[in-house]
C-alpha cells in the first residue's frame, strides 16, 4: 500500500509529470544570451508526482492538522478567533487577486480605496493619526515602530536615547525587536497584581530613555490601570510610548491607545481582525503613529486627493520595509471583516472576548491555581493545578486536552509562573463550547489525582502522540536536502 | 520529589555550590531546577578566566519550555568550564549534581554563609 503520508519527495517517481505548462506567451527574450552565471547547472530536485498523488499527499497530512475549524482552540496570546469565509471569498476575487503592484494607480482605484479605507478605519479604532499597512507581521511592525522612535530622537540630534523600557511580562518579540533596532532593553518588574510597578519604572527614568513598549492588556490578560500615569512619566522623561497592539482584541471599540497617550503602535491583523495566522504567515502588522511622527512612516503610502487615490513615496520616510504594499490580500480580508461586522458590532468584540475569559477564570479557579485573582481581560493565566501533590504538570494537562478534541492553551508562557497555562477563548465561541471545555478541564483535574498515568501517556487519540521535542529543538532540519545529509551521516 | 545532596550550598535561584580545596568550588544547577526546566537542549557558558559575581547572570540554559538565565551564587574567577555540557546538554537532566557547570576560585569565601543549607533549600522549594 502506498503511504501518502510520506514526504512528497519520497513519493517521487523520476520522469513522472503531473503538470502541463501554459502556452508560451513571451517570445522577446533569449535564454542563450543570459550571462552564464545566472544559469542553474545542478539538478532541481523537485518531486515528480501525478496530480492525484500530490492531492492525496496533502489531504492526508492536512488530516493530521488541527485548526479553528476542527474544534476549540484557546491558544493564549494568539487570538485564534474564527475567520469568516466571506473574507476568503473577497480575497479570492480575481479583480483583486490578479493585480500587479506596479499597475498605474488610475487602473486600481478600487484596490487603493480598500487599502486607504483600512488605514482610516485603523486610525479611528485606535485613536492614532495615520497608519502604514506595509509591515508583514506583529514583530515586523514593532521593528518599524521602534525605527520611527529612533528616527524621531536622531532628528533632534538626541543620540544618547538608546534605552527601551519593557516590563518582564512582555511578549518576547518586544526585547528582540529592540535589539534588532540597535537599542538597549531595560527590563522592569511587575508588581504582585501583574501590573507595571510605578516605583520600578521611576527608578529607571533618565535622559537616555528612548521610549517604553507596553502591551495593554498585558500578557497576563491584565489591564494596566495606571496607564495614564505611565505615559505621563515617560513623556516627562522625554521618551515616546509604544503600544504593542497584538492584544487589541480585548479593547476593541472600548478603549483607544491614542487616548491613553501612546505615540506609536502596531496591530496584528491576523489576530484582532480575523485574518489567517497560517503557520507563521502571511500576517500583517500595520503601524500607527501620531500626527507628529507621520512623516517617518515607510514608503510606499496610499493617499487621497478629492476622490482620487494615489501612491506616494516620501523623502522624509524611513524608506521601504516591505516589497510594495505588504500583504495586500491580508489587508483586504481585515477590511472585509470590519465592513461585515460594522461599527456597532465591532464594539461588542472586546466585551464578549473579556466575558468569555472571565467565565472560564471563575469556573476553573477551584481546580486550577489562579495566581492573580480578580478580573482578567481577554485571557486568563493559571499556574498549573491547585493540587500540587501530584506529579502532573502543565505539559500533561495540555497533552490530555488533545484527546478531547481541543487544542491546548499556550503553556509555560508567560515566564512569570513556573506552570503557566494561558487560555484565550475569543469572542467567537458559544457558551456550549466553553462549558464543554470547562467540564473537560475539571475532568482532567480529577484524573490528575485518580489516574495520573493517563495524563502522562496522553495524547492517545491523536494521529501523532508526544513528539520528540528535544530532537526537534536540537536537530534543525528544514529541507529535504538537509534531511538526506542527516540520514547519510547517521549511517 | 527533588533530589538533594548533603554538604552543598544552595541559592534561591536554584544553583548549588560544592566546596573543594583552597577556596575552589564547583557550581551547578539543582535537581529541582532541571525538573522545572524540562529537557535541556542548550547550555551557554562563560569562558575560563572570566569572572562571575554573586547574584549576577553568567550564562543561560534553554529547555524545550523556555530559556532561563543562570545566576552566579558566588563571586570569583572561572578556573574551568564543563565543556561536555555544550555537546550533551541533556547531562543536566540525567545527573545535575555530577554534571557541574563551572569551577570557580572564590573571591570572598564568606559569601558561602549567605547561601542556603540543605534543610533551608528543601523548605524553600516546598
Ligand atoms: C503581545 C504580542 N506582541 C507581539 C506579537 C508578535 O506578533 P507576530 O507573531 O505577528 O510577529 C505577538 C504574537 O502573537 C503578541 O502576542
Amino acid at each position: 500500500m502506498i503511504n501518502y503520508n510520506r514526504m512528497i519527495f519520497e513519493l517521487s517517481n523520476p520522469g513522472r509529470i503531473g503538470y502541463s505548462l501554459p502556452k508560451q506567451r513571451f517570445t522577446d527574450y533569449n535564454v542563450e544570451a543570459l550571462d552564464k552565471k545566472y544559469l542553474r547547472n545542478a539538478e532541481l530536485l523537485l518531486p515528480e508526482v501525478s496530480e492525484l498523488d500530490c492531492l492525496r499527499h496533502f489531504t492526508n497530512i492536512s488530516n493530521k492538522n488541527f485548526g479553528v475549524e476542527n474544534g476549540f482552540y484557546p491558544l493564549g496570546s494568539c487570538t485564534m478567533k474564527y475567520n469568516p469565509k466571506i473574507n476568503e471569498e473577497m480575497a479570492a476575487n480575481k479583480a483583486f487577486r490578479s493585480l500587479h503592484p506596479l499597475q498605474p494607480a488610475s487602473t486600481v482605484q478600487g484596490a487603493l480605496e480598500v487599502y486607504y479605507q483600512l488605514q482610516e478605519y485603523l486610525s479611528t479604532i485606535s485613536g492614532l493619526h495615520e497608519f502604514s499597512l506595509n509591515p508583514y507581521a506583529g514583530a515586523h511592525g514593532e521593528l518599524v515602530g521602534l525605527m520611527i522612535i529612533k528616527a524621531y530622537h536622531e532628528e533632534r540630534k538626541d543620540f544618547k536615547r538608546k534605552k527601551i523600557i519593557i516590563p518582564d511580562s512582555a511578549h518576547g518579540t518586544n526585547p528582540a525587536s529592540t535589539v534588532v533596532c540597535g537599542m538597549d532593553v531595560v527590563e522592569i518588574k511587575s508588581n504582585s497584581l501583574g501590573r507595571v510597578d510605578l516605583e520600578s519604572l521611576k527608578a529607571v527614568l533618565n535622559d537616555e530613555v528612548s521610549g517604553m513598549m507596553l502591551t495593554n492588556p498585558n500578557t497576563l490578560g491584565i489591564f494596566e490601570n495606571d496607564i495614564c500615569e505611565i505615559t505621563k512619566l515617560i513623556h516627562e522623561a522625554g521618551g515616546l510610548m509604544y503600544y504593542d497592539g497584538a492584544n487589541l482584541n480585548a479593547l476593541l471599540g472600548k478603549v483607544r491607545p491614542g487616548d491613553m497617550g501612546f505615540d506609536v503602535m502596531h496591530i496584528n491583523l491576523h489576530k484582532t481582525f480575523s485574518t489567517p495566522h497560517g503557520g507563521g504567515g502571511p500576517g500583517s502588522g500595520p503601524v500607527g503613529v501620531t500626527e507628529e511622527l507621520a512623516k517617518y512612516l515607510p514608503n510606499p503610502r496610499v493617499k487621497k486627493i478629492d476622490d482620487y487615490y494615489f501612491i506616494e513615496n516620501s523623502g522624509e520616510a524611513l524608506g521601504q520595509i516591505s516589497s510594495y504594499f505588504g500583504n495586500y490580500l491580508v489587508a483586504l480580508r481585515a477590511y472585509a471583516y470590519i465592513r461585515t461586522l460594522g461599527k456597532e458590532n465591532l464594539k461588542l468584540v472586546g466585551p464578549y472576548a473579556t466575558l468569555n475569559a472571565n467565565y472560564i477564570s471563575n469556573a476553573l479557579k477551584t481546580a486550577y491555581d489562579l495566581p492573580i485573582p480578580g478580573y482578567c481581560m481577554h485571557e486568563v493565566v493559571f499556574n498549573g493545578l491547585t493540587n500540587k501533590d501530584t506529579d502532573v504538570r502543565t505539559l500533561d494537562i495540555a497533552k490530555r486536552l488533545l484527546d478531547f478534541g481541543m487544542h491546548a492553551p499556550t503553556i509555560y508562557f508567560p515566564l512569570l509562573f513556573p506552570q503557566s497555562i494561558m487560555i484565550e477563548p475569543t469572542e467567537t465561541e458559544s457558551k456550549e463550547t466553553i462549558d464543554d471545555f470547562i467540564n473537560v478541564m475539571h475532568k482532567i483535574a480529577i484524573e490528575a489525582k485518580e489516574d495520573p498515568d493517563k495524563l502522562k501517556q496522553a495524547p492517545t487519540k491523536t494521529p501523532i502522540r508526544r513528539t520528540d521535542e528535544v530532537f526537534a529543538a536540537k536537530m534543525m532540519i528544514f529541507s529535504y536536502k538537509d534531511y538526506l545529509e542527516y540520514i547519510q551521516n547517521r549511517g | 520529589m527533588s533530589k538533594l545532596v548533603e554538604g552543598l550550598y544552595y541559592s534561591k535561584s536554584h544553583e548549588w555550590v560544592k566546596p573543594l580545596e583552597d577556596d575552589v568550588v564547583l557550581v551547578g544547577i539543582t535537581d529541582f531546577a532541571q525538573s522545572e526546566l524540562g529537557d535541556v537542549v542548550f547550555v551557554d557558558l562563560p569562558e575560563v578566566g572570566d569572572t562571575v559575581s554573586a547574584e549576577v547572570e553568567f550564562g543561560a540554559v534553554e529547555s524545550v519550555k523556555a530559556a532561563s538565565d543562570l545566576i552566579a551564587p558566588i563571586s570569583g574567577e572561572i578556573l574551568e568550564v564543563n565543556d561536555e555540557l555544550v555537546g550533551e546538554p541533556e547531562l543536566l537532566n540525567k545527573d545535575p549534581y555530577k554534571n557541574w557547570l563551572l569551577k570557580v576560585k572564590l573571591e570572598n569565601p564568606d559569601e558561602l554563609s549567605e547561601l542556603l543549607n540543605i534543610e533551608e533549600y528543601e523548605a524553600f522549594i516546598k
